[in-house]
This record gives C-alpha cells, structure tokens and sequence, in this order.
C-alpha cells in the first residue's frame, strides 16, 4: 500500500478509508414493487488507491457508483446503511449538501463522452465553467485549463480550447472528461465504465493515463467496469459484484490469482483472455440472474453455484475472511482451515 | 474454388457532390475499404478484426448485397458483386446475417414467433407454428417465448432470436457483425457455441466481424486484420496468435488484456488514432502509430509477404 499521498487536501491518513460504505442497501421503486438492488453492501475505499467494481449487467455496480456520489434516479431509495466520507454520512444527506461536495471533493467520469458535455460550449468555456468555486480570473482559469488540457495529452491544446465537443473523437472526449473531473482536485474519483465505448487501443492510452494522473494527484478512484481484464491492469482493490451484493473483495492480485467465491472463478473462467489452450467450447454459467424482486433466501448465488450444498439454501452467508484482505460471502470460505 | 471468394474488394463513400468537389478541389469519394481479398471454404470460419472505422462493418454489409461494392465477390463460382434485387432475394436463401444490435434489428411489432418464421414466409414457404416451434428449439428458447415481443427479449434471448432468424432458411453463408456486442461474458459463450454447434452440424461457413481479438482466437480458423480499410495481416488464426508479424496485429493482440495479474504489463501502448480514410497516410497506412517504425515506413507502401499458411503487409516485420 502506498503512502506517498501528495493530495494536501485530504484529511484521511493511510490505513484509514476515505470512504466506508457500511450495509448500504438501495431499493428502487417500480410499478410492480421495489426492488431491492443494492443490500448490505459494506467496502472501504483507501486512499491514493484504485478500487474497482466489477460484474455483469444487472450485479448493481453503476448504482452502487451512482449513490456515492449522490445521482441515483428519483425512484431509489437508501434504505439503510451509511456511507461514511470524513465526517459526514452520505446516505442521508440533504440536495444542498450534496451540491457544496459534487464536483468539489468527489467527481464523476461517466461512460459516454459523446454527451456528457456540453455540446454547445466550446472545451475551453466548458474547463473554465467547471472552475466557478475559484476565486481566481477568467485569464488564470483559462490557463489552468490550458494545463489540465496538456496533463490528458490533447495533440495541440491551445487551439483545442476553442473547439467544440463535436470536433474531437471519442477518445479526445474522455480525456477532456478526464482534465474535468480533475480540474476540481476531487479526493475521489468515480469513472463508470470509462473506456466502455472506446476503442481497444484508445483505452489503453486512457487507462495508461487514468493512471498517471491518478498517482500524479494522489485521489482514490473508483472504477465500474465489466472487464475484468481492464480492472486488473488499473486497479489496486477489486469488489467483485452478483445480484445486488458484493460476493468478494480483496487485492487485484490476491483475488484474480486464487478467487475465493464461486461466482469469481466461473466469472474468471468465462474471459476468453483467460483460456489459454485454444478451444471451440467456451464456459458459461448456466442459469439466470434471480428476481430482485423476491430475493430468495439464503445465497444469492445457490441457484448458479456449482458447489452448492444445504446450507447455502438455508441462509444467507456472512463475509468471511479468506486471506490476507481477502473475503468472500460463501460457507465453503467459512468451512475451510485456513491455510497455514 | 472456395464458397465465398472476395477479390479486391472496394467500398467508396460519397463525401461531397461533383461541384463541390472541384470547388474544394478534394475528390468527391473517398475508400472506406481499400483492395480486400480473401476465400472462405464450407464449414469454416473467418474473423475479420478491426477498430471502429476500419470498414470491417462495410465489408460485412457488401458480402450480404446490402452495400455496393466494386471488385470481385464470387459465392459458389458465381460473380454477385453486381447482383440485382430479384437476384439478392434469392441469394439470401443461402447468405444470412446476424445483425449487431439485438433488439433494434428486431420489429417491435412482431412476435417472437412470427420474427422467426419471416424468412421463410419471405421465400413462399410454410412458416408456421411447427417451423417456429423447430427454430425456438435449435436456439435453445422455450416455446412459451414465441408469444413474446422483442421488448420483452433479454440481450441473450434477444441474440438467441438473431440466431433462429438468420438459420431459418439453412444458409451455406452465416455473416455475422458483433455476434456478442453488449453480452455479457458468461452469456457472450452460450450464443458462441450454439454457432459452433450448428456449424458442426450443418457445415456453414461462417464471416465473424468483432474487435474482440480474444474471442477471434477460440472460434475462427482464419483471421483478418484491417486497418484503415485494408488488411494488414490475414491467415491461419493460430498461427497468427502465437506470432503476430505486423506491429498492429501485436498492438491489438496486447490491447485485450487478459485478467491474469502476472500478464499486467505487457501492454503496448499506440501513440495516437486511427487516420481518416479521407487523407491516408503515405506509405505505410500504419506508420504514424507504429512503434517500430522506420524512415522509409512513411514512403514505401508495403507489399504483401506470403508465408506459409499466413500473409502480411509489413517490410519490417516481427520475427517469428
């Protein structure tokens, strides 16, 4: 774990979370009931350190980003749980609030660069707009967007500053994106799915930068993504997602070299990037996503599990600690000795 | 001769009318796909892998008459690459497509059912509940989904019902854009050996168009690599995984991380974008980004090495 933290900012130390997200739980309210998206979601978020969320559609990863930084739609509901950010608790914090923090202490990159900006402000407007908390004039605004511009790699920024979002690719798009959200010299960074919509080669360019930038500032990220692939080039600390629930967390390292829960592995098992013999038969898991409506009892995962034995129908498993930072909510963790 | 034989293949867009052109003093038309040739045998599949913009898509779309095209496409011995209408209608008997967007290429208004069977009432034949109830099995859906709509389709169903649509007529030629596009991992393989099985079974030769090099490598035989609108490197997939000659096949390759810690930092990173097909650059297309470029890169345009089972259009390059 790092502790050259450079951020002067910051008021959490190493060791301790600058976010502690404790048994969060979200429901959304639909025609045909609420549904219960996000439950007991408990995960820390370390400073200086990349935390990434992965799973597949549906697992609750965009929502659970979505409500650390206050953007949930009208029809979700916190209904329980706390999400600690220094002194304050998230979870019930008020519009105003939420508007003195946003863009301020936590900054958001969403998935599509193609309208997430303005499309009528030019780049440089649009970098000086986002400054409107600084003191400072329009001139030294403009100059400090000039080098935010220059930190993202823009090919000829000076000339870029006057032009418009459509005039740039995709990938010129997340950078500008990208200079935004720093602009604000957030303590934490929420990137959902950033490098979703671009090319492989681009998001290797911005993953190498998000990077960068990241130590260069010193503020933790978190990073929704599918891939798993992505998550282990970038992040530290990984959570991995299912139904709803976080099914294992741990360090990048510990948990896609021996992942613990069933879910992981038949999720790892599944990349073709994993295979590495070539074959014809690629592995799936059989079965389908529960209801959130009814959440059934017992292990959100039994019905998919291929290790499935009584207990798992019975109750709900616990988070248990497998090594080192590593845990996972599955019996078969709780039932084994640890390891010597 | 091969089923499907592609022979300088050329896509020209229009950018701007003839009076325009002369006053910009710019040509009018501009090539999204560049001299592209390639054969497909029966019960064989070839994947074509590109970025966004490479003229992958157009490619797909000209194999399916649905994108005119110059230079030669021969299906079966015969020439289609100037087939009329009546001709297409009944060309798409034995040539199919599977659409990249799941549930956009599907009518809102049709049943599950009725989407199934519509090519086959399309061609005058019997396309009732029997056929529907046949196509929903091969594909592996309930029959209670028939009655469905195309809204009500999960993406995996939904790609399930792209699957029974372009089967429906027993096609020799399956073209398929972005089979797996939006899936997600755990399902991106059922859809992917439901096609490896009725290939199996049926012998139906198979075009694969995806930026997913990874998947490229577990289902196809032959693989195609474009760029700009060309192909850089082309031939035996297995060959070409375990040795990329051309810098932008290894480029690519490495760009598909894997999540494997250990393989973390391997990845090459390409300095800047894919050129516009409107001003190509001299020489190499590829030297602007290439990182092994040289000098004469930017002056020479490379001709193609032929290899055994493989071919490449690089003068310098990776050792094997």
């Amino acid at each position: 774990m790092s502790a050259s933290i450079s951020h002067a900012s910051s008021s959490a130390t190493p060791g301790t979370p600058l976010m502690q997200i404790d048994a969060l739980s979200v429901d959304f309210d639909t025609a045909s009931g609420p549904i219960h998206a996000l439950r007991h979601i408990s995960l820390s978020v370390m400073p200086g350190r990349i935390l990434g969320l992965v799973g597949e559609s549906g697992c609750g990863k965009s929502s659970l980003a979505y409500s650390l930084i206050g953007l949930l739609d009208t029809n979700a509901r916190i209904c329980g749980g706390a999400i600690r950010f220094g002194e304050q608790d998230l979870a019930g914090l008020s519009e105003s609030h939420w508007q003195a923090l946003r863009g301020r202490r936590i900054a958001m990159i969403f998935q599509d660069p193609m309208t997430s900006l303005n499309p009528v402000r030019t780049i440089g407007q649009q970098l000086i707009d986002i400054q409107y908390r600084d003191r400072t004039s329009r001139v030294q605004k403009r100059s400090r967007a000039l080098e935010f511009l220059e930190q993202v790699r823009i090919p000829d920024p000076a000339s870029r500053l006057d032009s418009y979002p459509h005039e740039l690719s995709g990938g010129m798009r997340q950078r500008v994106c990208i200079a935004m959200a720093l602009l604000t010299r957030p303590e934490l960074l929420i990137a959902d799915e950033p490098t979703t919509a671009l090319d492989a080669t681009l998001e290797v360019q911005v993953i190498h930068l998000l990077r960068e930038l990241q130590q260069k500032h010193g503020c933790s990220v978190v990073f929704v993504s599918h891939h798993l692939g992505t998550v282990a080039e970038l992040c530290d600390d990984v959570a991995v997602m299912y139904a709803g629930e976080v099914v294992e967390t741990g360090s990048v390292e510990t948990v896609f070299r021996t992942p613990a829960h069933p879910y992981t592995q038949a999720l790892l098992a599944c990349d073709p990037a994993s295979i590495r013999e070539a074959t014809r038969v690629l592995p799936t898991i059989p079965g389908e996503l529960p209801d959130l409506r009814q959440v059934p009892q017992g292990c959100i995962f039994q019905a998919r599990c291929p290790q499935v034995f009584d207990r798992c129908r019975q109750r709900s498993p616990d988070i248990y600690p497998v090594q080192g930072e590593q845990v996972a909510r599955c019996f078969r963790v709780a039932s084994e000795e640890p390891s010597p | 001769m091969s089923l499907l034989d592609v022979e300088h293949l050329r896509i020209d867009y229009r950018r701007y009318g003839v009076l325009r052109a002369l006053f910009k003093r710019e040509a009018s038309r501009f090539s999204a796909v560049a001299d592209v040739s390639f054969s497909l045998d029966a019960g064989r599949t070839l994947g074509i892998v590109g970025e966004s913009g490479s003229g992958k898509s157009s490619v797909a779309r000209s194999l399916i008459g649905l994108q005119a095209a110059r230079g030669s496409i021969r299906y079966d011995g015969r020439e289609i690459v100037r087939a009329g209408r009546r001709e297409w209608k009944r060309l798409r008997r034995d040539i199919a497509m599977m659409w990249q967007d799941p549930i956009g290429s599907l009518s809102p208004r049709l049943s599950v059912a009725s989407l199934i069977t519509e090519p086959l009432r399309i061609q005058g034949r019997p396309g009732g509940r029997d056929e529907a109830d046949r196509l929903l099995k091969m594909v592996g859906l309930p029959r209670a989904l028939g009655a469905r709509y195309a809204h009500q389709l999960s993406g995996g169903q939904a790609r399930r019902v792209g699957v029974a649509r372009a089967l429906a007529l027993d096609p020799k030629l399956l073209i398929c854009d972005e089979p797996t596009a939006g899936l997600d991992m755990s399902v991106q393989g059922e859809i992917l050996n439901l096609l490896n099985d009725i290939q199996q079974r049926t012998q139906v030769a198979i075009v694969i168009i995806t930026h997913n090099l990874n998947l490229v490598r577990h289902i196809t035989d032959e693989v195609a690599v474009m760029y700009l609108g060309r192909f850089v490197e082309q031939g035996a997939t297995q060959a070409i995984f375990e040795h990329p000659r051309h810098p932008y096949t290894e480029a690519l390759l490495s760009a598909n991380p894997s999540p494997d810690p250990d393989a973390r930092h391997g990845r090459i990173e390409l300095s800047g974008e894919m050129p516009s097909p409107v001003r190509r650059p001299s020489g190499c297309e590829f030297h602007g980004r290439c990182p092994y470029a040289r000098d004469d890169c930017a002056v020479i345009v490379p001709d193609w090495t032929h290899e055994p089972e493989r071919a490449h259009a690089c003068r310098y390059p990776l050792s094997s």
